[in-house]
């Protein structure tokens, strides 16, 4: 086991600050952004800091996005969303992504729509310095007549046709990981989904992490995002609840469920997003509330 | 002395089992949550040990002790044989062929194995948002073949869908390989009256068996078209003793499971 940060006596780098001052810094009124985890290490703390900052029209990109951009929806933060698969994962509908996509509520929102596949090539490409990615692709599928993002090139020697999309280049790309070390470097464990990728390819990185560790003590090839392409580091421990951290905690299926109430009016979607994350200072304060009720 | 007859059981647990005989030991399969995910454990359970089940979070070889909630549980996590990320479970595994049969769940289908889970209406202006593609199109596309398992209902089985989110037949005879795909496409679809399978030459989906008690005027009135029967069709065996025993020990593992998660389940 690697010893804890408080035993260790050391002071965190540079790159280590308050979650707060990350959004702040980094976030600003129309940027790009992607918050990605697929599933497990979804990165709520940083999403409710960006509702606690009122910051507004965002592009959101995200492959699923879960409970987690029904909230930034629902709050009026984007105008635009990438994404595909818009679902309460094992429950059901968004309600507040439903109600901005079917009546504009509480604004228009932007659809740019694609397939997973399309979307984990995206980034691939982002990471790669590339201005798109192909795959073998959206055969038959509806999505290129509503999407004209998604088109066609052709193999230069086989003349074979292949999906084209553009590369995702976020502005910020925002991830929560397991442990980081007193550098910044970041160790990311268990379902890993596309976060590497959605962090290579932005401008600006931002991790939120469990636990920060003197030194990582990892194997040769583990997941690892080095400090030096990363913009800030938070500790933020159960930073990615109501989802889960594995090794750390489980995720919150009862409050998954319990969303599906919440979200359904916009009345009480707002009444439970001022009383719980507007006005808690932190996510711990929230934290502190959700494990009170 | 109870006979096999004797058995109550579920629509739910009939669709389960008869799904789950469907797919062959050793074969990888590509699972989607709900009640492909329950076949395709329950598969593994009885006559199929050597499944892989693939869960798209990247999980490879996963062997749940209990359901999934979600794509990406942890239990999945920690019963795989290993975990990919999500860019390579598409590139590596799915696109490159690697997957013998996708196991789908649907909202709509139409005729011809079709699959809509985007929206309800006009793109535009949606009657019904639903949640989007997800990995389905290129599942629908680069695995080998295809099972869906849905409920019948004249709503969940049109005639034409508002929007194909993942190819079936497209518009039947050969329009499928027209469209550049190589695929079988959606050979078994698993409903809770019986299977449907693709006429070999329409490719309009058929009824071509039924569960015990079931009948085709049954499966009729719950299609929202005009809905054909084998010639010659077959009359599916009822669950097994030893099918319904390990379904349920799985559903109430499942349950236990994901009772008062709050408190922090340990499992190990």
């Amino acid at each position: 086991m690697t010893p804890p940060l408080k035993e260790a006596g050391a002071q965190p780098g540079k790159k280590h600050m308050s979650l707060s001052q990350a959004v702040a810094t980094l976030v600003q009124d129309g940027m790009s952004v992607a918050m990605e985890g697929f599933t497990h290490l979804i990165p709520f703390a940083a999403g409710h800091e960006i509702i606690r900052q009122q910051k507004r029209q965002l592009t959101l990109i995200r492959m699923t996005p879960d409970l987690i951009y029904d909230q930034l929806i629902g709050m009026g933060c984007a105008s635009k969303l990438i994404f595909s698969w818009g679902g309460n994962p094992g429950v059901g509908s968004l309600h507040r992504f439903r109600d901005a996509v079917e009546n504009a509520w509480p604004a228009k929102l932007e659809l740019n729509e694609h397939s997973h596949a399309a979307m984990a090539a995206a980034y691939q490409a982002g990471a790669s310095n590339l201005p798109f990615a192909m795959l073998r692709g959206y055969l038959g599928c509806d999505l290129p007549k509503v999407n004209p993002q998604i088109r066609t090139v052709n193999c230069p020697f086989t003349n074979e046709q292949l999906a084209a999309v553009p590369a995702l280049r976020p502005d910020v790309t925002i991830i929560h990981a397991l442990k980081a070390d007193l550098r910044g470097n970041v160790y990311l464990g268990g379902i890993i989904g596309v976060q590497r990728e959605a962090a290579l390819a932005a401008r600006n990185v931002i991790v939120t992490v469990e636990e920060v560790v003197e030194k990582l003590d990892l194997d040769i090839n583990a997941c690892v995002l080095p400090h030096w392409v990363i913009s800030a580091v938070c500790h933020v421990p159960g930073g990615a609840t109501p989802s889960y951290a594995h090794g750390y905690y489980e995720r919150d299926n009862a409050f998954c469920k319990q969303w599906d109430e919440i979200a359904r009016e916009r009345d009480s979607f707002t009444e439970w997003m001022e009383r719980m994350v507007m006005q808690s200072p932190d996510f711990a304060a929230y934290r502190q509330k959700v494990s009170a009720a | 002395m109870s006979t096999v007859s004797d058995i109550n059981y579920s629509t739910d647990e009939m669709m389960t089992v008869a799904a789950s005989r469907l797919l062959a030991d050793g074969a990888v399969c590509f699972v989607g949550i709900g009640l492909p995910s329950a076949a395709a454990n329950l598969a593994r359970l009885t006559h199929a040990p050597e499944v892989v089940l693939i869960y798209e979070s990247g999980t490879i070889g996963a062997k749940p002790e209990v359901l999934p909630l979600s794509i990406g549980d942890s239990e999945l996590a920690s019963t795989a044989d290993f975990i990919v990320s999500i860019p390579e479970i598409f590139r590596y595994w799915l696109q490159a062929g690697r997957i013998d049969v996708g196991f789908l769940g649907a909202a709509q289908i139409d005729c011809y194995g079709n699959i809509n889970t985007t929206v309800i209406g006009d793109y535009d202006h949606p009657k019904t948002r639903l949640p989007g593609a997800g990995g389905a199109p290129e599942i629908a596309t680069s695995a080998k073949e295809v099972f869906l398992i849905l409920r019948q209902s004249p709503r969940s089985f049109v005639p034409k869908l508002d929007f194909i989110t993942s190819a079936g037949y497209l518009t039947g005879g050969k329009s499928r390989e027209h469209a550049g795909i190589t695929t079988r496409g959606p050979t078994q679809v698993i409903t809770d009256y019986g299977i449907m399978k693709p006429d070999p030459v329409t490719r309009e989906l058929i009824m071509t068996a039924l569960y015990p008690g079931k009948t085709m005027e049954q499966a009729r009135a719950a299609t929202g078209w005009d809905l054909k029967g084998a010639v010659h069709m077959e009359q599916l065996n009822p669950p097994t003793e030893m099918e319904l025993k390990v379904l349920r020990d799985l559903h109430e593992r499942t349950a236990l499971a994901h009772q008062g998660n709050r408190q922090q389940v340990a499992r190990s």
